[in-house]
């Protein structure tokens, strides 16, 4: 009996938190079809009676969904190519390269973790003012261009590189530049792919920094878009449903088809503490 | 030895290349911001500092009295503290028992699962408190309608400054538990099945197996995951300005709310500096609390 | 190598979208709301009267306006036009954002000062310069479901706030207990304010130095607000949580609603065809008599900041000629700052705007305070409180006036200043 009972619980377990995950955006995705006010009636639906497309349309046709859409596909990509650039370099230096400093600028780094985002993000912007970026595409990217966050999981999977290979390079006369870009790079794949899936992520879902910085409605990436409609138009939750489809639907894609290499790199810093 | 001496110097000066791009972005664009914010709290900076600069007088710790005698920064204070106590232990403990739950040798479409529970972390903020939003509509959200089935009265979730923290409680954990999971089903996954072999044999039971080889197995992951999970749940933003812009009777204005509407709704920034300031304090505080606790009990 | 490429490709793709050159002068105009969506039907025709001149049209939503505007100007990035509310022009003109415009108005034959209302064109002026241009006016008056109202034995529209209270229970008590009487949104400022402003007491005193909440006027506005939640005749809920106010008021969720004009055209779009003929608006009730109401309405501005100001003015200019001024009012329902086009046809002949037109006699501006937008916040804040009964009114007139002085020690400090100044 016991060796029914214990599987039977805990599969049904699962089933019940799976269906509390997956209830929300479920309905999301049903309400998105919906007649427009059909949603908003008792007892709530959870199927729309006669599907519809107008939705959607009305937010390319009507909302300038599209614009959002490039913006935000525009600048998460700008963001994951600066931060491989910048972010994996710092990384394995701090990793395998000894330079003076090195332990104290690591400390440094990882104090910085403890210190909120967005408790500097008012200076930042009056920075930004003088310097003319204030509603520019530059200036949304300031932030991305370098994070304790990225140096340290490159770093955490550096460390498992072995010396020896490096060694071997620089015995052979080869300039670290090129150790780094033919030796080391090529075994950082995994953790590169694994930094560049979660800038991506990261910037597509990031909001309250593009909110401040950006003025002009069309440079607006898509979590802003939606924010100002959600005020807008919080009558319209069928209107709404559509706009957080297509929110959230390129990211979610992305991560069910790249997760392992999604999840390999968050858990093999946070693991080893 | 002249060799490896060489060596030496060439790889300390790539090393200071390499990491000097990335360091020279950090300090310029986050930390001489989060000094200078502090610099600021000690000004009062407003909106009229930036028509005339004369306009801006040096006051010292006065914005921080200010603060401290404003009610509704204690408010804030009060909504933030009820948000992590309510919302970190729940959102570890549902992220210990998926985990769990995942890991169990008697668990089916284990990947499935893990992906399944792990999404909402990766799904958009505004969006999904966007649904949540109308999830919890006092008559039309479907919250409610399954409360109804379950023979519950509807809970006016959104409009009740009692329910509507634990409104916001409810979506942050069904937000944030795959992550923590994901941490901790790692932990457990490092954990040898003789272990457990050797525990059950000695006759332990499921209780005592949990108590005495996973619990000290994943000791060093549940603590980083605890520290996150509370350090994040300080932070509280988003939600409530999406879902209900510090409403109902401003029981859901957090710290970080307060900051950002005296920010950048009003360009009070010294009075704003003033609340980040306080809030990095905060978080400082409970972070070294909480290592100095683990400390204590032997975990790290 | 390939990687590199892409990412220089990308960079110049962001910079190019960053500029597109064109021949004409652009004007960038932001406009609010649901004016947004209004003038631009108009904006094709006005480009077709000036085509060297390109307008670049941003709404932005009402709810986000002014952090918006103090977010541009602290950033730098203000529009060259831009319509604001009212209520906005004297914060603004003391950030030094506005242009001046008396010169441009006296070189502009189009524009007759005297054609304005005249309570309405004071609301511009700051320190005897002029900073903005009327463009529309609202105030606010009671819209209403009048079938609901004749069947709860109401002969005709209230007079008075006693007759209106008298109406509200007589609608509670209809069909059970189904509908509300008025739908008083908590988290807005205008119900509350539109009470304080029945009697002769001013909101502020001193020359806008003090809070004045602690007056008999204002007392007895937060009796009457607390009064509409304790006997049920309001329902305690937000406009987030409203859902969609045109349905409800269709279902009968609510009979009265205090709104502006805008609404007149949205209830025509929105109501379903049945309600037709069943609403109707009146003016806002006093204490003895027809009631005082807001001073609301848009303004144009011209930012100081603007590039190309000669071209700006050209839209400002033309978009107080009165022919525009009746179309526009045509697509937004809102009503002109121009009495001479109040004549014309359109509005005339509309039976809901006679409540909008005898209530325009009857209007009393906010304060003229920088900080006007944070008070109305702590107005709204007040009135929560008392309607959740958290306060009692006395209480809640005291902490009112508590907290707006302290958010006027800054004013006082800079008065002081300049006043100290030979």
């Amino acid at each position: 009996m016991r060796r029914i009972i214990g599987p039977l619980l805990i599969n049904t377990a699962l089933a019940a938190l799976g269906l509390f995950v997956l209830l929300p955006m479920l309905w999301m995705l049903a309400v998105s079809f919906m007649q427009p006010g059909e949603a908003a009636s008792y007892p709530p639906p959870l199927v729309p009676s006669h599907p519809t497309l107008a939705n959607y349309t009305a937010l390319f046709a009507r909302g300038g969904m599209s614009r959002y859409l490039v913006n935000s596909f525009l600048f998460a990509t700008a963001a994951t190519a600066l931060s491989l650039t910048f972010n994996v370099a710092a990384g394995y230096a701090f990793a395998k390269l000894h330079f003076p400093g090195r332990d104290m600028l690591f400390r440094l780094l990882l104090a910085g973790l403890v210190v909120p985002a967005q408790v500097g993000m008012l200076a930042l912007f009056l920075m930004l003012k003088q310097m003319g970026l204030v509603n520019s595409y530059a200036g949304a990217l300031v932030p991305w261009l370098a994070s304790i966050f990225g140096i340290f999981i490159v770093r955490q999977y550096a460390l498992s590189v072995p010396g020896e290979l490096i060694e071997a390079g620089r015995l052979d006369g080869a300039s670290e530049l090129r150790i780094f870009w033919s030796i080391v790079l090529p075994m950082l794949r995994p953790v590169l792919v694994t930094l560049g899936l979660f800038t991506f992520v990261a910037n597509w879902n990031d909001f309250l920094w593009p909110l401040i910085i950006l003025s002009d409605d069309g440079r607006y990436t898509l979590p802003v878009a939606l924010a100002a409609m959600s005020r807008e138009h919080v009558q319209d939750a069928e209107l709404m449903m559509a706009g957080a489809v297509v929110t959230i639907a390129p990211v979610l894609i992305l991560f069910i088809i790249a997760q392992r290499q999604y999840v390999a790199g968050l858990t093999a810093g946070g693991v080893k503490g | 030895m002249n060799g490896a001496a060489t060596r030496g110097r060439a790889g300390s000066w790539a090393g200071l290349w390499f990491v000097s791009p990335a360091m020279a972005f950090i300090i310029v664009f986050f930390f001489i911001p989060a000094i200078v914010s502090l610099g600021l709290s000690l000004t009062t900076f407003d909106i009229y500092a930036l028509s005339d600069f004369g306009n801006v007088r040096f006051v010292g710790l006065a914005n921080y009295e200010r603060l401290f005698a404003t009610p509704l920064f204690w408010k804030a204070l009060g909504n933030t503290f009820y948000f992590v106590v309510l919302g970190a232990p729940l959102s570890v403990a549902l992220s210990l028992a998926a985990a769990l739950l995942v890991n169990a040798p008697a668990a089916r479409f284990k990947g499935f699962y893990r992906a399944l529970f792990f999404a909402p972390f990766v799904t958009t903020l505004v969006a999904t408190a966007v649904i949540w939003r109308y999830l919890l509509h006092t008559r039309y959200g479907l919250v409610n309608e399954m409360l109804g089935l379950a023979g519950l009265g509807p809970v006016d979730w959104l409009g009740n400054p009692s329910a509507s923290m634990p409104a916001i409680v409810l979506f942050s954990v069904w937000k944030n538990f795959g992550y923590a999971m994901m941490l901790l089903l790692a932990g457990l996954q490092t954990i040898p099945r003789d272990l457990y072999e050797a525990a059950r044999i000695d006759g332990a039971g499921s209780w005592q197996q949990f108590r005495h080889v996973t619990l000290p197995g994943i000791a060093p992951v549940l603590l980083v995951v605890t520290i996150m999970t509370v350090a994040n749940y300080f932070q509280l933003f988003a939600e409530p300005y999406v879902m209900t812009q510090g409403e109902p009777a401003q029981s859901t204005v957090s710290i970080l709310y307060l900051m950002f509407e005296q920010g950048f709704k009003w360009w009070d920034l010294g009075f704003a500096s003033t609340v980040a300031f306080v809030l990095f304090v905060i978080m400082l505080a409970v972070s070294l609390a909480q290592l100095a606790l683990a400390r204590r009990q032997g975990a790290v | 190598m390939r990687a590199r490429c892409l990412f220089a490709i990308l960079l110049l793709l962001l910079a190019a979208c960053d500029g597109v050159q064109d021949e004409r002068q652009v004007v960038r105009f932001w406009a609010l709301g649901s004016e947004g969506e209004a003038i631009a039907k108009l904006i094709p025709i006005f480009e077709r009267e000036h085509p060297d001149i390109r307008v670049e049209l941003q709404t932005v939503p009402w709810t986000a306006a002014h952090a918006k505007l103090l977010t541009a100007y602290a950033g730098g990035v203000l529009p060259d036009v831009s319509q604001v509310g009212n209520t906005w022009i004297a914060e603004m003109a003391a950030l030094g954002a506005l242009e001046p415009l008396d010169a441009r108005v006296a070189a502009t034959p189009g524009i007759e000062v005297a054609d304005y209302f005249p309570g309405i064109w004071q609301t511009n002026v700051v320190d005897g310069t002029l900073y903005g241009l009327p463009w529309y006016v609202d105030t606010h008056v009671l819209f209403y479901r009048r079938d609901l109202l004749a069947r709860a034995g109401v002969k005709r529209p209230p007079q008075t706030l006693d007759e209106l209270r008298r109406a509200l229970a007589a609608i509670r008590r209809l069909d059970g207990g189904r509908h509300y009487g008025m739908y008083v949104p908590t988290n807005e400022f205008q119900p509350l304010m539109v009470l304080g402003l029945q009697g002769g007491e001013p909101l502020l005193r001193d020359g806008g130095r003090y809070g004045n909440f602690r007056s008999r006027d204002f007392g007895r506005a937060l009796t009457y607000y607390k009064a509409l939640f304790d006997d049920g005749l309001a329902p305690p809920i937000s406009n987030q949580e409203i859902s969609n106010v045109y349905d409800e008021f269709a279902r009968g969720y609510f009979a009265f609603y205090l709104t502006g004009p805008w609404n007149v055209e949205q209830f025509n779009t929105r109501l379903p065809p049945a309600m037709r003929g069943r609403w109707a608006t009146t003016p806002m009730v006093g204490l003895t008599g027809p009631g005082n109401s807001t001073a609301g309405g848009s303004s144009l501005v011209l930012l100081r900041t603007a590039h190309a100001k000669t071209a700006a003015w050209t839209l400002m200019a033309w978009l107080s000629r009165p022919d525009i001024q009746a179309a526009f009012h045509g697509v937004s329902g809102d009503l002109p700052p121009r009495r001479s086009v109040w004549a014309r046809g359109a509005i005339a002949g509309d039976p809901r705007m006679v409540a909008f037109a005898s209530q325009l006699e009857h209007v009393r501006p906010a304060p003229p305070v920088p900080e006007w937008e944070r008070i109305a916040e702590l107005i709204m804040l007040a009135g929560q409180r008392v309607a959740r009964g958290e306060r009692s009114v006395a209480a809640a007139q005291a902490e009112l006036d508590q907290e707006t002085d302290r958010l006027l020690e800054r004013r006082r400090w800079l008065l002081a200043r300049a006043e100290a100044r030979p």
